[in-house]
């Protein structure tokens, strides 16, 4: 018969779906075989890899990283949201400023801290010039690990905080303004406007941009690497060095399988949990 | 009264928290060793391109730029070859398993792409493309295309289909139709998001450092030199990462809302 | 110009089917309405004979060759599309021109048609300016033009009026309808606006669940609709529904409830005894019911309800017992909420459906 159903679209679908198992798919797995090939058996590179210890201060590093970096940012990106939506006069011009390091690579932005906060970077400078200290404080190095770790963070929070900042806003854009307007008729407070109605329609917007920043947040690496190295190592940090330094490529893979696994669990976790509750609102 | 100037001051102080690290790294790349080294000086009193000199000429960055650009290119066109088609049937047919398959590719968005980097290396090697820039971009193009597929379909939806068919009913065929009326409509969106793409590859760091060795593109030569260089190859380098990039936007900025917010989904 | 005619042509979107067996013929030169609710089918069955829709099965001929296979380009025909679709990235000049461009007609050719089809759709100052620049009624001026240059086999017109303010979509109404008398285009014309259909179309097909309800001049569709969807979708306000029974009484047969009684018309004592049933649906149309007495009159009295004053009409919901029964008389009759009033039906505009089938019986 003339009219058997349509293949195009499947057609046109085939070099995408080809490319990603190619790609995607097959790294994805080649990624379990070499984690889970070793000398000493299956599991061989994951004993090794608890065994050391260093794995479980690995983790820790980026939990603590993620877990400090995200509620901050996304504190910081409703603020900016709110305000830049009240849309005054300009407003376009500080949304531009404000988006700029979406552009920016973690690269660049690590550099950029790096101008600052090094011991010849403008905060020494300023605090020698006004007579504040009289050495320059060191942030980096691996005696100074408590500052890493916090320098690291604040240039976390500038670079990715826009990311969270224009999900949100594009959130706060969606909510009709006759809501509010009508609760503003019904006498609400600024703050039950906000509670009761500009949060709960944002709820989406804002799971969202948590489940992509923590997933992010998890795989940190530029910023970390260029700042302290392996002075607060990371579980992408640690693929990246057992690959490039020790070229093994099998514990490397039972790194990134990690990250993979942590960044499903997270997946799962913000859909199962976050998900429901949204829906009794709507 | 008192509200327009606490909204300025508000408006002020966040503008300046963005934009002062970027204005400074700038300043830094600019500034002559000898200023730098000087605790009194704050600010350069006169500025140096020897930096960027040097970075571009002696360290190899002129190089690596050339192998950003090349594999940013290659990726763009390879994932818009690719994805493009994917994206229009995405919009403009029903099918089964459609949403399956927009679900899939929304999920490769929060895979962590990096983790492919290793096997890929090992595969590499075995076919003879290991350390070269088509293998890099062969990588970014598996984390580019998701995003082209879903930014081309939301492209194409915003442009109403019975363009496309008023060309069919008045003499082209199907895909004359798409190339014809549809293609030159979404062109301004589809070079923003090939800027965005492009975003994309040029700021990606970890895959391209695994991959190569000596043909680095430009964030994996800083990352692999940058600890063992003198702190204004730092600064020249983060400026040179940075520039484009916040050029690019501008040009975009048009998009930006509705990219990200389709990128992150 | 050529004739159309489908046959069972069915239209399955996975489960829904959209057009359950069509069979139609529209004759050459004939201006054709598919009127009907929203999701009835209408433009389902529009874009199959255009050719953007493949059918599930049947045949679509024009002037008796077969076109269910060829793509859209190989039909001769053209289409009016709801948003107009003209191309945004052309002038109008190019937008008219395109058509013929794709055909690799004449340079000289191209002019002279399109300066012919801009003079007729009197938009020769509009050539030269895009899309954007333009009001919602010039752009459909645009899309008309480009859909006639060619003079196409048949014409297609998807709900072109439905986007302009109401007093444009009168105007538009005569233009379009003139203009098709003018060049003899067969023409399909889909609308949900029967006053856009009545007033346009030399035949109504009204549709229904993916099925043509009836196929008729508007004098037909109005006068004798041939079930009671077509009744009560044709007319406003709509026909009256009353569910009565068939009874004999001294001889003659009427129609009761339990609040009312109708002796039947003599123009359906025939029909009636025919049918086996004994209920049946009523249909009395608004302006049918009078205030004064006429010929073929039948009295009832009841007590007004609501009246909506139009203007020009006054609409009086009035209530036999619990029965609501709405007319349509002149405005200069003022009645009062409450009032009782006898008024009039006139029994030889009654209609008798059977409430199984909805059929008209007469």
């Amino acid at each position: 018969m003339v009219y058997r159903k349509d293949i195009i679209p499947f057609l046109l679908l085939l070099p995408t779906l080809a490319y990603l198992v190619l790609f995607l798919g097959y790294p994805l797995v080649q990624t379990f075989i070499l984690a889970f090939t070793s000398d000493k058996g299956a599991f061989g590179n994951f004993q090794q890899l608890i065994s050391t210890g260093e794995f479980w201060k690995t983790l820790k590093n980026t939990l603590l990283i993620t877990g400090v970096v995200v509620p901050l940012q996304l504190v910081l990106a409703l603020l900016l949201a709110l305000f830049v939506n009240m849309r005054f006069r300009g407003y376009t011009i500080v949304l531009y400023i404000i988006s700029i390091p979406l552009a920016l690579s973690d690269v660049s932005a690590a550099l950029m801290s790096y101008s600052i906060f090094a011991p010849m970077g403008y905060l020494n400078k300023l605090l020698l010039k006004l007579d504040i200290i009289q050495y320059p404080i060191y942030f980096f190095g691996f005696m100074f690990k408590t500052r890493e770790f916090w320098v690291i963070v604040l240039t976390e929070v500038w670079r990715a905080t826009p990311l969270v900042f224009v999900i949100i806003l594009a959130g706060l854009q969606a909510v009709n303004k006759e809501y509010l307007e009508a609760a503003d008729i019904f006498g609400f407070s600024a703050w039950q406007k906000f509670r009761k109605i500009i949060l709960p329609i944002l709820k989406p917007s804002i799971l969202s941009a948590l489940l992509i920043r923590t997933i992010f947040a998890f795989q940190i690496f530029g910023v970390v690497w260029l700042l302290a190295g392996r002075d607060i190592p990371i579980l992408a940090g640690e693929a990246f060095y057992w690959q490039t330094e020790v070229n093994n490529a099998h514990m490397a893979s039972a790194y990134a399988l990690i990250i993979a696994l942590v960044s499903l669990i997270i997946s799962w976790a913000y859909l199962t949990f976050l998900k429901p509750a949204q829906g009794s609102t709507a | 009264m008192l509200k327009k100037f606490l909204i300025g001051f508000v408006a002020v102080i966040v503008s300046l928290w963005f934009l002062t690290p970027v204005v400074l790294i700038v300043i830094a790349s600019l500034t002559p060793s000898s200023d730098f080294y000087d605790p009194q000086k704050l600010f350069p009193t006169k500025l140096t391109l020897d930096h960027l000199y040097k970075l571009f000429v002696v360290l190899d960055g002129w190089k690596a730029t050339l192998n950003s650009l090349e594999v940013a290119g290659i990726s763009i066109g390879l994932s818009f070859l690719v994805g493009l088609p994917a994206g229009f049937a995405l919009t403009r047919y029903v099918f089964p398993g459609k949403n399956a398959f927009r679900l899939s590719i929304l999920l490769t968005r929060s895979f962590p792409v990096m983790i492919i980097a290793v096997p890929l290396l090992v595969l590499y090697i075995r076919i003879g493309i290991s350390d070269t820039l088509l293998g890099v971009a062969l990588a970014h193009t598996s984390m580019i295309l998701p995003f082209v597929v879903l930014i081309t379909s939301s492209i194409l939806s915003g442009i109403s289909v019975e363009y496309e068919e008023a060309g069919m009913i008045f003499g082209l065929s199907r895909f004359g139709a798409f190339a014809k009326i549809t293609l030159p409509l979404a062109l301004p969106g589809l070079a923003a998001s090939a800027i965005f793409a492009f975003i994309m590859s040029w700021n990606e760091v970890f895959i391209a450092s695994v991959l190569t060795l000596i043909n680095r593109t430009l964030p994996a030569h800083i990352l692999n030199t940058a600890m063992t260089s003198p702190d204004y190859f730092k600064f020249a380098a983060g400026t040179v990462m940075a520039l484009p990039a916040m050029v690019f936007i501008f040009f975009t900025r048009k998009y930006l809302m509705s990219m990200w917010g389709i990128s992150l989904k | 110009m050529a004739q159309v005619r489908l046959e069972n042509v069915k239209k399955y979107f996975g489960h829904v089917k959209a057009l359950d067996g069509i069979d139609l013929v529209v004759e050459d030169q004939k201006f054709v309405v598919l009127l009907g609710p929203s999701g009835c089918g209408k433009t389902t069955l529009l874009r199959c004979i255009s050719g953007l829709e493949k059918v599930t099965d049947g045949r679509i001929y024009f002037d008796g060759e077969d076109v269910t296979g060829l793509p859209p380009r190989n039909r001769n025909i053209s289409m009016v599309f709801q948003s107009y679709a003209v191309w945004p990235h052309m002038k109008v000049y190019e937008n008219i021109a395109y058509p013929m461009k794709i055909k690799k007609y004449e340079k000289s050719e191209i002019e002279k048609r399109v300066e012919w089809a801009a003079r007729l759709l009197n938009i020769h100052e509009l050539l030269d300016r895009y899309p954007a620049q333009l009001s919602g009624g010039q752009r459909q001026r645009v899309a008309v033009a480009r859909a006639i240059v060619l003079e196409p086999a048949v014409l297609l017109m998807d709900e072109p009026l439905s986007n302009l303010d109401a007093l444009l979509r009168v105007m538009m109404r005569s233009e379009l309808k003139k203009l098709q008398e003018r060049l003899g285009t067969t023409t399909i014309y889909v609308t949900h606006d029967q006053v856009e259909a009545m007033t346009m179309g030399d035949m109504i097909a009204v549709m229904n669940a993916g099925k043509i309800q009836q196929y008729g001049t508007p004098e037909e569709i109005y006068h004798k609709p041939a079930n009671l969807f077509v009744a009560g979708f044709i007319g406003s306000p709509r026909m009256n529904f009353l569910e009565m029974e068939v009874q004999s009484k001294d001889g003659a047969v009427i129609f009761n409830s339990e609040t009312l009684e109708i002796d039947c018309p003599k123009h359906l004592l025939d029909k009636i005894r025919d049918f086996s049933q004994n209920r049946v649906v009523l249909g009395i149309r608004p302006e049918h019911i009078h205030l004064s007495r006429v010929e073929s009159a039948y009295p009832l009295k009841g007590e007004v309800y609501f009246t909506e004053r139009l203007g020009s009409d006054t609409i009086v919901h009035f209530k036999v017992n619990e029965v609501r029964i709405v007319a349509k008389i002149p405005s200069d009759v003022i009645l009062r909420e409450g009032e009782r009033v006898e008024f009039f039906l006139d029994l030889s505009k009654l209609h008798v459906f059977d409430p199984e089938t909805g059929r008209n019986l007469g």
